[in-house]
């Protein structure tokens, strides 16, 4: 095949793309131009974005022994994912980039450039593994290395992405596995730090980096009765769950500290309140994807995994598609659920299906004491 | 084997080039010594000197041997600034937006460092730059203006520059003039002494010297502020200990190019004429860059409407034919040039280019097979669609 091996510059894509070409496959090394000013080096743990990356991206593709080029994807990575992100939180909602970066860029834009300049597929240092059932059908499942693994971010992925992506680090067991082998494979990045943080900010500082970018309000924060605790500069500066920053004058009745519930972007309100009430039973999403082939009959419940955020455990439940919305009940309370994340769905290993959350259901109802 | 077709960005290394070098780069001697060995390099240094003043028609005391264009554009605009400072304030640089990164940036620093204000000449859409306004503009600011920077042969889309009626022009108000002459030695015939220009600068590797080495030619009238300081070295135009290998590499391309200049014009012009009339065929939607103005004989430019110049460059690539699409940023991105901008086109006009530039081992049958190869990879270029449709 002729495959299109993304490379970061880190030493996943490295390996991937070395493991592709040693599987026979003829692979050309990409990398993404996602910022219009790349910043010479790299700084903290960002990931992708610099002209450092781009190097070492270029070395290893050197080492490997295969082409190597930089495509930009700067202006859809600002409208896609950069502006989609702010517009999310704008709207009160806590979205995942990278999952929009591998919806909108990855297994998008770049897939369909690839497809039409004469690829097969696209392969990736993503820590997930492809599988095929009985009747040949790709499915999506967990990494072997289970402490990286990344299908989450990959939920959104459909059966036809599927089946142009290559994902070649799925069944190796651990990250340290694949350092050694970038060592031995004399790949410099072997050892590069793993990157954490959001690729487009800088400093790493989220709640800063968007409050620049949306400006300061003076809002109330008020409990769940509805009774008025305290302002703050702007409700984007708060995340569902947070518990830090408040700077309530009074104390709760109980004592016992305050978290952020919910947050009601157009009347610029923070509700806050027990650690009982970020429980969520049951939640909503709006939009939804079947990562491969969807179940017989998805309108009844079934049991399922659910992740609802990268690196979060998988909790169990029931699901059901009920209209456009997709429905999920969960065994036991889950905390600090906000809308805007992306609710993965697992069959076992396997992703099933990835449903943005747009409500949820509180464990404590209003009154009731945490 | 791939097919070479970026001359324009760096030229192959020519075998008569690298014997002189290499014959020279195991002798030893600093030519700033006053032993034998150091007379030795001396003298190697300013054969090479005497060489070059010949190629360039120049005073051989007016070869100033530098690292390269960069550093040769840098020290004119920046020497030339400083030193039309040390009189009177004079702070406006006048220039055009179609130069070198290597002239345009050194004169943004000056802007945005050291107080200057710059004056860019407007272009048509052919990229010629406009003397009627240029004219004007000195007629009503030559007391504030220090220097002109105008390009001999523009690198990208290869339009050349009326040097002698802009230093006609500048004349008359004792306005100096640089002229980054990179893409134009060895291509079309230059004379420094009959340009009226200041200074002028030149690069070896875009004639087949190595990279490494170059010369501003700063006229014997011309005082310039040196912008590294050292030893003293090239009348204290330029510090730093002479390299008598390359400066002799330097002058053995020269040599070679002004005597083969009327040959390699004329059949480089015959098959770059092939190459446009053979592109503009495959469609519509693809277009000359500058016909009708006066161009270098060996750069064709091409605009293919609907698709991104990276995916013609990575197709081209892979099916062995290696071309350019204009300035490349340095993590490998391909930008809309800012050349093209400057010609009036838009982002995405200036997307889908490609630059081919020809020389010396170029033949009919690579021109063939690049437009054998031209349709399909257009074809798969516009499915692949624009950088950011």
């Amino acid at each position: 095949m002729k495959v299109l091996a993304a490379m970061s510059g880190g030493v996943d894509s490295a390996v991937a793309a070395a493991r592709a070409v040693e599987a026979g496959h003829e692979v050309v090394g990409v990398h993404l131009a996602l910022s219009r000013m790349p910043g010479t080096l790299r700084t903290g743990s960002r990931g992708c974005c610099t002209i450092e990356d781009s190097m070492d991206a270029q070395r290893a593709a050197n080492v490997i022994g295969i082409p190597y080029y930089v495509w930009d994807f700067s202006e859809r990575f600002k409208v896609d994912v950069v502006d989609e992100f702010i517009n999310e939180y704008r709207a009160g909602r806590t979205p995942n980039p990278c999952m929009r970066c591998n919806e909108k860029i990855k297994f998008a834009a770049l897939l369909e450039k690839a497809l039409a300049l004469g690829f097969d597929a696209v392969c990736t240092g993503h820590y997930a593994s492809l599988l095929s059932d009985s009747e040949g059908n790709l499915e999506l499942h967990r990494s072997a290395a289970m402490a990286k693994d990344q299908s989450y971010v990959l939920g959104v992925l459909t059966a036809e992405q599927l089946a142009h992506s290559m994902f070649p680090l799925g069944a190796t067991a651990s990250k340290d596995l694949i350092r050694a082998e970038a060592d031995a494979r004399g790949l410099s990045v072997a050892n590069k730090p793993d990157s954490y943080d959001i690729c487009f900010i800088p400093e790493g500082d989220t709640q800063d980096w968007i409050a620049d970018k949306l400006g300061s309000a003076t809002g109330d924060i008020v409990d769940r009765e509805g009774v008025k605790l305290g302002e703050h500069q702007g409700s984007h500066g708060f995340t569902v769950g947070q518990r830090k920053g408040l700077n309530l004058g009074r104390p709760a009745t109980d004592g016992k500290p305050r978290f952020v519930l919910e947050i009601r972007p157009k009347e610029n309100v923070v509700i806050v309140g027990p650690h009982a009430a970020l429980a969520v039973t049951a939640l909503t999403g709006s939009r939804y994807t079947w990562c491969g082939l969807a179940p017989t009959s998805p309108e009844e419940w079934f049991r399922v995994g659910v992740q609802v955020r990268a690196h979060g455990e998988e909790v169990t439940g029931e699901a059901r598609v009920v209209g456009e919305e997709f429905e999920i009940r969960l065994d036991e309370p889950l905390m600090g659920v906000a809308p805007g994340q992306t609710a993965v769905v697992y069959l076992g290993t396997r992703v099933l299906a990835q449903t943005t959350i747009d409500r949820t259901v509180s464990a404590l109802p209003v009154g009731s004491q945490g | 084997m791939a097919v070479y077709l970026d001359y324009a960005a760096t030229s192959p290394l020519r075998a008569e080039v690298l014997e002189v070098y290499l014959e020279h780069l195991s002798v030893t001697g600093n030519p700033s010594s006053v032993h034998s060995f150091g007379q030795g390099a001396r003298q190697v240094l300013e054969e090479a000197r005497e060489s070059i003043s010949r190629s360039v028609d120049c005073n051989r005391s007016e070869v100033i041997f530098t690292s390269g264009g960069t550093e040769s554009n840098n020290l004119a605009v920046k020497g030339l600034y400083w030193q039309r400072q040390r009189d009177q304030s004079r702070p406006l640089i006048v220039s055009a937006y179609t130069e070198h990164h290597a002239v345009i940036d050194p004169i943004e620093w000056l802007v945005a460092e050291q107080g200057a204000e710059v004056v860019w000449v407007p272009v048509n859409e052919l990229g010629e730059v406009d003397l009627i306004w240029l004219e004007q503009f000195l007629e009503a600011n030559h007391s504030r203006v220090a220097m002109i920077a105008l390009m001999w042969a523009n690198n990208e889309v290869g339009v050349v520059t009326p040097i002698p009626s802009v230093t006609a022009l500048a004349s008359r108000f004792d306005v100096p003039v640089h002229s980054d002459a990179v893409a134009a030695v060895g291509h079309i015939e230059v004379s420094f002494a009959s340009s009226g220009l200041s200074t002028m600068a030149i690069s070896g590797h875009k004639l087949g010297a190595p990279v490494g080495v170059g010369a501003l030619i700063v006229s014997r009238a011309t005082k310039l502020v040196s912008v590294q300081h050292g030893g003293g070295q090239e009348r204290s135009m330029r510090s730093g200990t002479m390299n008598s290998a390359a400066a002799k590499a330097l002058a053995k391309a020269l040599e070679l190019a002004s005597q083969e200049l009327e040959a390699r014009r004329i059949r480089l012009t015959d098959l770059r004429d092939r190459l446009v009339a053979g592109v503009l065929a495959i469609s519509p939607n693809v277009r000359a860059t500058s016909i009708g103005a006066d161009r270098l004989p060996d750069n064709a430019h091409f605009t293919f409407s609907g698709c991104s110049g990276d995916s013609l460059l990575f197709l081209l690539d892979a099916a062995g034919f290696a071309v350019s699409n204009g300035s490349a940023c340095q993590a490998g991105v391909a930008v809309a040039s800012h050349v093209l901008i400057a010609m009036g086109r838009s982002q995405a006009d200036a997307s889908g280019c490609i630059r081919v530039s020809l020389g010396l081992s170029t033949t009919d049958e690579d021109i063939d097979a690049l437009l054998a190869a031209l349709p399909r990879a257009y074809a798969s270029a516009k499915r692949a669609g624009l950088p950011n449709g």
